[in-house]
């Protein structure tokens, strides 16, 4: 747990604008609004929340895909624009898309797909091609069989093998997988979740994980963080969230999961209505409207994050009202 | 070096799959009316790059005596046109000048066009809407009307022909590449192609061009139909190629006098441009079809 | 004694034909009484929403042969023709859709859609309609359902959009519900509002309700009973607790571990390896065996024994098979 972390996010902010016609008025979509969040080597962070709340535009900001407002990344100690090129940023870090088709170029073989990077960063060719097949044969697929095929002779599952194997290519030391294993079917997600679980032993990558699905990030994650409208509700080792939420959307989000018991199915709705809209979230704290303890502070002022335990934090006004004693 | 030996072994066992335009290629010829409408522009081709021999008469030549004898006339089986020319031989000849400024235009059209799009949807922003206003501009106005003006403007003659039917394809082939670049680089793979560090142009070249390119050329065939007409358009209000010369909108235009003497005589550049026009609109139809492989 | 049941599908087989043809359903057989939920459980490709389309009739006609027997309320579905089929559809029976949005119509408000449904159906007044219509919006508690009567469909959340995809479908009372996935595309909190819901009108109207999904979690809030299905066939049915606490067939059990039902943090799981087949023949084997640890070579060689406790709870795997004849 002391590990030093290797990526650190302080304060990242991205609006995206939206026209407003002629004469409408200029609206901005408060994606992410002042994220901070550190994540040790080796460890696995979850991210999970709705949609709306900003956990894939984080993922993009990551890996600069898009660039942020405000906020710093700093990589290993280096930060990004002063001690850090983003060309080296994207070496070490790679991440892995949802839709493994669209992800992968529908002109290009898998072994090129996979060679496409190493070469980028100066690997010749030859070289390149072989590191692609080891990596095929690494993440499951047979080279001989797979090496020379298009995206649109492989399955779902296939193809994102293939999309992890480009990842590899890089030898990165983080992955963002951004809901990588959501769009598979549940026997097929296991297995790539297992080929993600050695993978991370074996070459001791430092995953962000980011997904809908409470099960699937309990169980690959080492802490999790639970984003709503743009901003960290709750942040903390993976047993604390899961047993002991201290924010009342995150105990919300785990009432809703499934019981999975058919004698304990759920019989109360945890919360009402539909996630707000981020172009104009909520004053205050942004969970207010549908939270059920909300008082009159909470539409007003924004609370700030409040430590439970070491390294678990929540931004609640209620936590800070009673003492932790609880 | 003992790996190569090994290498190149394990190289020969991988199973390749056919190339995308290999897979487009056997769709294509599954496709009856695209393999129909190719073999008339094959024809069509070849009869105009062997007009010299193929042709039983000089296309130049004409005979006062016989002026506008009907089709099946011995000696000419389409008969002659107002001129006393044979008019087999100058439907053969035509062929050369009217594909020619049908397919040249469209042909240079797509480079320059493709290249402003391309660039105009891969950067976006600010040039995107500068580029494509611009353009709009010129899209404005109808295309034969554009055509005649800038071939008036330009004088008449075959370069300036030329020149003014490229100008009018350029804005549309730039549009539909600006519409197909911006879907793309939305992609997926294009993104994770930026995350791996690789310059604008490695990620065009390499991810966007072989992506976009198909549907522009797609595209940029059905123009060559258009780009007939509107040359033969030129031709026949005199502003593109001039007489004697054999094109077919030309002698559309010389020969409309004759409607009423000898219409199916009158007809026949018209139902040359009709077949060249639809051929080239089918063939486009079903390389479209055969490159939209989804599974 | 007891009544008929409402739904009685023999022996359903449903093959596409086209320059490949899939397999699609082979063999599916069920009942379901009035007043029950059954849950369909599989994966994409399962044949699971091809099944519940043909309750519907809305497979392709030129493209589909259709086999078997398939009875709603004792009529011959397969066998309707014009009015019957049109009284049928959205009048016995209705369907919700995973995506509402290519469900409702655009261009009409919620209102007018729901109205132009009952009026169809059951020849009322126009005004009589609109107030049926508010009265359902109302019942799957929309709030201010009085002005939301009026918006269309882009004009509300996903989850609004759910709710008045369920008014429209529950308009004309239905029989049967048939309901294909209709949360997946839902976040985890409005998944959870729209199951409960579906529970109470269910009560509430006394329907049948066919569920489809891949997700045990939904079928477990929802169902009273499973129907878990593999490559065109059910694979093993029982009661929700049936299959929860005492699953039979290998791929039941492989997908309650892939649902991580009780996996370790970080340890790997015990996946189901492979992928289902294309079903471009119809199967002669165990389906399920290339991708079964216990396959053995009876699996690969005939279809497997089905062991019948009685009519709703059946296993089709010859290990349950033996189990039987060895105790």
């Amino acid at each position: 747990m002391t590990a030093s972390p290797i990526l650190q996010v302080d304060g990242l902010v991205k609006h995206f604008p939206i026209k407003g016609g002629l004469f409408g008025k200029r609206q901005v979509v408060r994606a992410v609004d002042g994220v901070t969040f550190d994540v040790a080597a080796g460890e696995t962070l979850g991210i999970v929340g709705e949609s709306g709340c900003g956990k894939s535009t984080t993922a993009r900001l990551l890996v600069q895909l898009i660039e942020p407002d405000t906020g710093q990344i700093t990589f290993n100690g280096k930060l990004l624009g002063r001690d850090l090129s983003l060309r080296e940023l994207r070496r070490h870090v790679q991440m892995v898309f949802q839709d493994s088709y669209a992800s992968l170029n529908p002109r290009l073989t898998m072994e090129d797909a996979i060679a496409f990077g190493p070469q980028v960063h100066g690997v010749p060719e030859g070289k390149a091609r072989q590191l692609a097949r080891d990596l095929l044969d690494r993440v499951g697929l047979d080279p001989q069989r797979f090496a020379g095929r298009y995206p649109h002779e492989l399955s779902g599952g296939q193809r994102q093998r293939v999309n992890i194997a480009r990842a590899l290519a890089f030898e990165p030391e983080v992955i963002v997988l951004d809901e990588a294993v959501s769009a598979l079917d549940k026997s097929v997600e296991a297995q790539v979740l297992n080929l993600l679980v050695d993978l991370r032993q074996e070459r001791k990558l430092t995953y962000v994980f980011i997904s809908h699905d409470l099960n699937v990030v309990r169980f690959i994650s080492d802490r999790v963080m639970v984003m709503y409208l743009g901003e960290v509700a709750e942040i903390g080792p993976v047993e604390d969230i899961y047993e002991r939420p201290g924010h009342p959307y995150t105990q919300a989000l785990l009432a809703a999961m499934p019981s999975m018991d058919p004698d304990q199915r759920t019989e109360k709705v945890p919360l009402s209505g539909d996630p707000p809209n981020p172009i104009n979230p909520p004053s205050g704290c942004r969970f207010h409207t549908r939270c059920a303890h909300a008082f009159a502070r909470c539409g007003q002022v924004a609370p700030p994050p409040i430590e439970l335990n070491p390294g678990h934090r929540a931004a609640c006004h209620l936590l800070r009202e009673e003492p932790k004693a609880a | 070096m003992a790996a190569t030996a090994e290498q190149l072994q394990a190289l020969a066992r991988i199973e390749k799959s056919p190339g995308y335009w290999q897979t487009v290629g056997r769709r294509l010829m599954r496709d009856p009316v695209a393999v129909g409408a190719g073999i008339i522009i094959l024809i069509l081709l070849s009869l105009a790059i062997f007009a010299p021999w193929i042709a039983p008469h000089d296309p130049y030549h004409g005979r006062m005596l016989g002026r506008l004898s009907p089709i099946g006339t011995p000696g000419h089986p389409l008969g002659t046109d107002e001129l006393g020319r044979d008019m087999l031989s100058r439907l053969i000849y035509g062929g050369r000048l009217s594909l020619f400024m049908g397919i040249t235009p469209v042909f240079i059209a797509f480079f320059v066009g493709s290249a402003i799009g391309v660039a105009a949807g891969y950067i976006g922003g600010t040039f995107n809407s500068i580029v494509m206003r611009t353009l709009d501009v010129l899209f404005a106005f109808p295309s034969v009307l554009l055509a005649i003006a800038l071939s008036g403007a330009l004088g008449a003659g075959i370069v300036n022909g030329l020149i003014a039917l490229t100008v009018v394809f350029i804005p549309p082939i730039a549009r539909i590449a600006e519409s197909v670049t911006t879907s793309v680089r939305k992609l997926e793979y294009v993104e994770a192609a930026r995350a791996s560090g690789a310059n604008a142009f490695t990620v065009v070249r390499v991810h966007v061009l072989g992506n976009v390119l198909g549907p522009i050329f797609v595209y940029a065939t059905s123009l060559i139909s258009v780009s007939m007409i509107l040359a033969a358009g030129l031709s026949f209000l005199g502003l593109g190629v001039r007489p004697p010369e054999p094109e077919w909108g030309l002698m559309l235009n010389t020969l409309r006098n004759a409607i009423y003497v000898q219409p199916w005589l009158a007809a026949l550049p018209g139902v040359m441009i009709f077949l060249t026009s639809i051929s080239f609109n089918l063939l486009s139809d079903g390389l479209r079809s055969a490159m939209d492989i989804k599974t | 004694m007891s009544k008929p049941p409402l739904v009685e599908v023999e022996d359903l087989t449903v093959r596409f034909k086209g320059a490949r043809d899939v397999y699609a359903v082979n063999g599916v057989s069920f009942t379901l009484d009035e007043g029950e939920v059954l849950t369909i459980l599989g994966e994409s490709g399962s044949g699971k929403s091809v099944t519940l389309k043909t309750l519907l009739r809305l497979l392709p006609e030129n493209r589909t042969d259709i086999g078997g027997k398939v009875r709603v309320g004792g009529e011959d579905v397969l066998a309707m023709q014009g009015r019957k089929l049109a009284d049928h559809r959205g009048g016995t029976v209705s369907m919700i859709f995973q995506d509402p949005m290519l469900a409702l119509d655009p261009v009409y408000t919620i209102g007018e859609q729901i109205a132009e449904a009952v009026i169809r159906h059951e020849k009322v007044s126009s005004k009589a309609a609109m107030a049926r219509a508010l009265e359902m919006l109302e019942r799957v508690r929309i709030p201010s359902a009085a002005r939301r009567l009026k918006a269309y469909p882009h004009e509300m959340s996903g989850g609004m959009r759910q709710r008045a995809m369920i008014a429209l479908a529950l308009a004309c009372k239905p029989k049967l519900l048939l309901a294909d996935e209709p949360t997946t595309a839902l976040d985890a909190t409005v998944q959870i509002q729209i199951l409960l819901l579906l529970r109470e009108l269910q009560q509430e109207f006394g329907m049948s309700v066919i569920f489809v999904t891949h997700d045990i979690g939904v079928a477990v809030e929802v169902s009273d009973r499973i129907a878990v299905m593999y490559a065109g066939a059910f694979v093993e049915t029982g009661t929700t607790r049936e299959i929860i606490r005492e699953a039979k067939h290998p791929y039941t059990h492989g997908l309650l571990a892939a649902n991580l039902v009780g996996a370790k943090p970080g340890q790997r799981l015990d996946a189901i390896p492979g992928a289902p087949p294309a079903l471009e023949t119809r199967p002669t084997s165990c389906a399920f065996a290339p991708r079964c640890k216990h396959a053995m070579d009876i699996c690969r060689a005939k279809l497997p024994p089905i062991r019948r406790w009685h009519d709703r709870r059946w296993v089709s795997c010859v290990l349950a098979a033996e189990e039987h004849a060895s105790a």
